[in-house]
């Protein structure tokens, strides 16, 4: 469903992706990690549109979207929850869900199924936004992009700034995202979240691919070393 | 009584400052542009709704469902290919950028229009009153004007808040890269927000011009008092610019009444004191 | 890295030609070309202030013609009182610096845009003040006493060198300023002033005095103005239009070096001279000239010629001298 092949991306001098490729079925839940300035953000932000790459190309579906601007991507069933939440502070929370709201569906989300989903949400959806804590605004953001039907959907670092527990429900609420033939990439720092969600993991370093499979397969000395670059023994399904 | 008159123009005053400002507050607002062309435009549609209402005789109160939206669409335009892309360089770039458009406006008039005054024929309209008391009057044209500003005010408010467009062009304001990934079109919603802000200045300048004469170079002066009211009123709210409308339009009514030729400098006494002692304005709202 | 470098020589060299030049320029060529220099230099000197404010403090200013308002004024009001226009010409400029320190502290309230039209508001109500005083020619102006009794080459010839002397004077001031600790803190300011600040540079401090100096200048230009018009007028001494000039010649030239400033005006006034006859168009091309230099060259003709052929004549930034660190 979505193919990232062979993306290139450089900031200046410094190339934060090389030539990294990967793919997605309907379905699926890929998870990729790897250390901090591996350029997992950056993969994702350039799937979703927001970086140009240098070379490479992303495919939705067959179609070839690397040149469409963000807001298309959106409309082709791509959708992004970015890195921090990014609610918008002048918006309630009903409102911050209606921005993302795009083609409806008849089986699709709509406001009152993200309710459902969370149901703290109702009785606080006229509230501004920034009085939420960060594991609500998390969930805000989650529902704001499942309000555009998207086929697939990216998560940049859910866990950021919100404690264990917390993540660990989100995560829990995955499942019933998936239903409608959905897939997720999801970046994340939290290794044993990511392993534990992801049918499929690839482990990122400096910009590289250092190592891809599913989550039963790789031990975690193989994981350690693709994730810190360390030579050493090499793990199933390495690269 | 006649302090009390003096008073009751500035009110109504207020409501075309209130006009002038709304638009600029608009573009500051979602933007974060200062338009000093904003004058600039105003007067030219003066002269475009003057040349509308000679060229086929249509009457005062009609020229604004012509000149509005045209000026609409030139808002879109100017948006898109050049406060867009000033933006994109830095945002002191549009500073540069729309004041060097407001000269070549002003001068631009000036060749095509002669430096004449002129003013928009209001027949009727400019001498009709309301007799409050025999010392009370409230003119037909003054109160016209300042209820345009509140319908003006009320419409773009509701839009802001009650249309998806209108949501998404806040969402936009606060933050446009998380507004692009929901799939919001961020350089167009600029352009709608823009095209309702220059409709809105074409209003203000027709208003203006059949309140009093104009000429190509009264642009700066409008641009002053717009962004005089803006901040006294406090910026992020339009019913703060209302608000800053009145005080400033009371101000000048006052200062004129003391002597006649204080009033405008009372007008930036007051603005100098806002800005000593209450910098963010006296309605401190975001754009909601 | 390296300390700035050094000016070429080849700058020191061709600076002393050419101020030689203009120091004998009374002795060679007529008045109205004096007259017409005369104009030049005030314009120069505007255009480097506001480039020292906008390129430099980061504060761009729509209000600077206050300064050139105070700045003829003060040269009115002290020859009214018997003192040589040539002696007050420093006077004004002093008098500007200390205007300036209470009106920035209302200013600097402001950031950005609202700075911007809040200098302007300051200068209009200035303009209104003035007027209110009939001693000082109210609105129709004023005629400069105390030159009368010059001969009129040989007043022109001490306006045109007073001029001159203001306008290397504000040069050379600029760029001393620019290599004076105040000028590094004013390039880490621009770089990234909460990173300045955290530092330890005096932010405001550094503007404020830039603010100082830029008034002194305006303040000195206006009192020019006053010296070679022979007349003050409110509404052309405080006219918005000297902003006009200023940030096109700062912007078309490029703002941010020195180097700038000479290079737009120089093309300003080419294009006011060629284009004098048709009236206002002049105008328009050179403020579209601006806006497209604007958006698509914001360092401006000077920044395009300087970064083509690393040319740098008044050179007052920092270098690095290493050789490019490669990525691992």
């Amino acid at each position: 469903m979505l193919e990232a092949v062979d993306l290139t991306v450089r900031h200046d001098q410094l190339e934060a992706l090389s030539g990294v490729s990967l793919s997605l079925s309907a379905g699926d839940t890929v998870a990729i990690i790897g250390a901090n300035g591996a350029g997992k953000s950056t993969l994702l932000r350039t799937i979703a549109g927001l970086h140009r790459p240098t070379a490479g190309r992303v495919r939705l579906d067959g179609t070839d979207i690397t040149d469409l601007p963000v807001h298309a991507r959106v409309a082709a069933g791509l959708a992004m929850v970015p890195e921090g939440r990014r609610l918008f502070a002048s918006l309630s929370l009903e409102e911050n869900l209606l921005v993302g709201a795009g083609r409806q569906r008849p089986d699709g989300w709509t406001v009152e199924r993200v309710f459902a989903l969370f149901p703290w949400m109702g009785e606080r959806r006229r509230q501004p936004t920034i009085h939420l804590s960060g594991g609500e605004q998390q969930a805000v953001a989650i529902g704001r992009a499942l309000l555009s039907n998207p086929r697939v959907l990216l998560l940049d670092e859910l866990s950021l700034g919100l404690a264990p527990a917390v993540v660990g429900r989100l995560y829990d609420a995955l499942p019933e995202l998936l239903g409608s033939g959905m897939s997720v990439l999801l970046v994340e720092q939290d290794v044993t979240q990511a392993l534990r969600v992801a049918s499929t993991v690839h482990c990122l370093l400096e910009g590289r691919i250092t190592l891809s499979g599913s989550p039963r397969d790789l031990t975690p000395a193989a994981v350690e070393a693709a994730y810190f670059g360390l030579a050493s023994r090499p793990g199933r399904g390495g690269s | 009584m006649q302090w009390v008159n003096a008073l009751l123009q500035g009110v109504l005053l207020g409501g075309l400052y209130a006009l002038f400002a709304c638009g600029l507050s608009l573009l500051f607002g979602v933007m974060r542009v200062v338009n000093l062309a904003h004058g600039d435009f105003a007067v030219l549609a003066a002269y475009l709704a003057l040349a509308v209402i000679t060229g086929i005789h249509l009457p005062l109160l009609w020229s604004p469902l012509v000149v509005a939206p045209l000026f609409g669409v030139v808002g879109y335009g100017v948006q898109r290919f050049v406060l867009q892309r000033s933006l994109d360089v830095s945002p002191l770039t549009t500073l540069l950028v729309t004041f060097g458009l407001s000269i070549v406006l002003q001068n631009a008039m000036l060749e095509g229009f002669s430096a004449n005054s002129h003013s928009l024929p209001s027949g009727s309209l400019a001498s009709g009153a309301f007799r409050l008391t025999p010392q009370l009057a409230v003119g037909h044209a003054s109160l016209i004007v300042f209820g345009a500003a509140v319908v003006a005010i009320a419409v773009i408010q509701v839009f802001l808040s009650r249309t998806s467009t209108g949501r998404r062009i806040r969402a936009a304001a606060d933050d446009p890269e998380a507004a692009s990934l929901t799939g919001t079109n961020v350089r167009h919603v600029f352009g709608i927000a823009a095209a309702i802000a220059f409709a809105s200045v074409a209003l203000a300048g027709i208003a203006f011009g059949s309140y009093s004469s104009f000429d190509p170079g009264s642009g700066p002066q409008r641009l002053i008092f717009a962004f005089e009211a803006v901040v006294i009123g406090g910026v992020g709210s339009l019913w703060g610019t209302l608000l800053g409308g009145v005080i400033l339009g009371v101000a000048q009514a006052l200062g004129a009444q003391v002597d006649s030729g204080f009033g405008v400098l009372a007008g930036h006494l007051v603005f100098l004191a806002v800005l000593a002692l209450r910098p963010n304005g006296l309605i401190q709202a975001r754009l909601t | 890295m390296a300390r700035s470098r050094r000016p070429p020589t080849v700058t020191a060299l061709l600076s002393t030609v050419v101020v030689l030049a203009l120091v004998s320029a009374p002795y060679v060529v007529y008045a109205d070309i004096t007259s017409l220099l005369v104009n030049l230099f005030i314009l120069l000197v505007l255009a480097t202030t506001w480039n020292l404010l906008a390129g430099y403090a980061g504060l761009i200013s729509v209000g600077q013609q206050a300064y050139v308002g105070i700045g003829a004024y003060t040269v009115l009001v002290l020859a009214q009182n018997g003192v040589s226009p040539y002696l007050a010409i420093p006077v004004a400029a002093a008098v500007c610096a200390a205007a300036a320190l209470p009106i920035s502290l209302l200013v600097f309230r402001l950031r950005n845009e609202y700075f911007a039209i809040g200098t302007w508001v300051v200068a209009e109500a200035l303009l209104l003040i003035a007027v209110r005083f009939p001693s000082l020619g109210g609105g129709t102006g004023a005629s400069l006493p105390g030159l009368s009794g010059f001969d009129p080459a040989l007043r022109q010839a001490f306006t045109y060198w007073a001029a001159l002397a203001v306008v290397v004077a504000t040069l050379v001031g600029a760029y001393l300023l620019l290599r004076s600790r105040v000028g590094l803190d004013l390039t880490a300011i621009r770089d990234d002033e909460v990173g300045a600040a955290s530092v330890g540079v005096r932010v405001s401090r550094a503007k404020r005095i830039v603010y100082l100096a830029a008034a002194a200048g305006g303040g000195a230009a206006g009192a020019l103005l006053a010296v070679s018009q022979l007349n003050v007028l409110a509404g052309n001494v405080f006219s918005v239009q000297w902003s006009a000039y200023m940030i096109f010649v700062a912007v078309i030239g490029g703002v941010g070096t020195i180097e700038g400033p000479i290079l737009g005006t120089a093309i300003f006034f080419t294009l006011q001279h060629t284009l004098a006859q048709n009236g206002a168009w002049y105008l328009i091309l050179v403020g579209g000239i601006a806006v497209v230099v604007a958006m698509y060259a914001p360092r401006g003709l000077w920044g395009l010629v300087a970064d083509r052929f690393d040319l740098r004549l008044f050179p007052v930034g920092y270098y690095l001298h290493d050789e490019r660190v490669e990525p691992p």
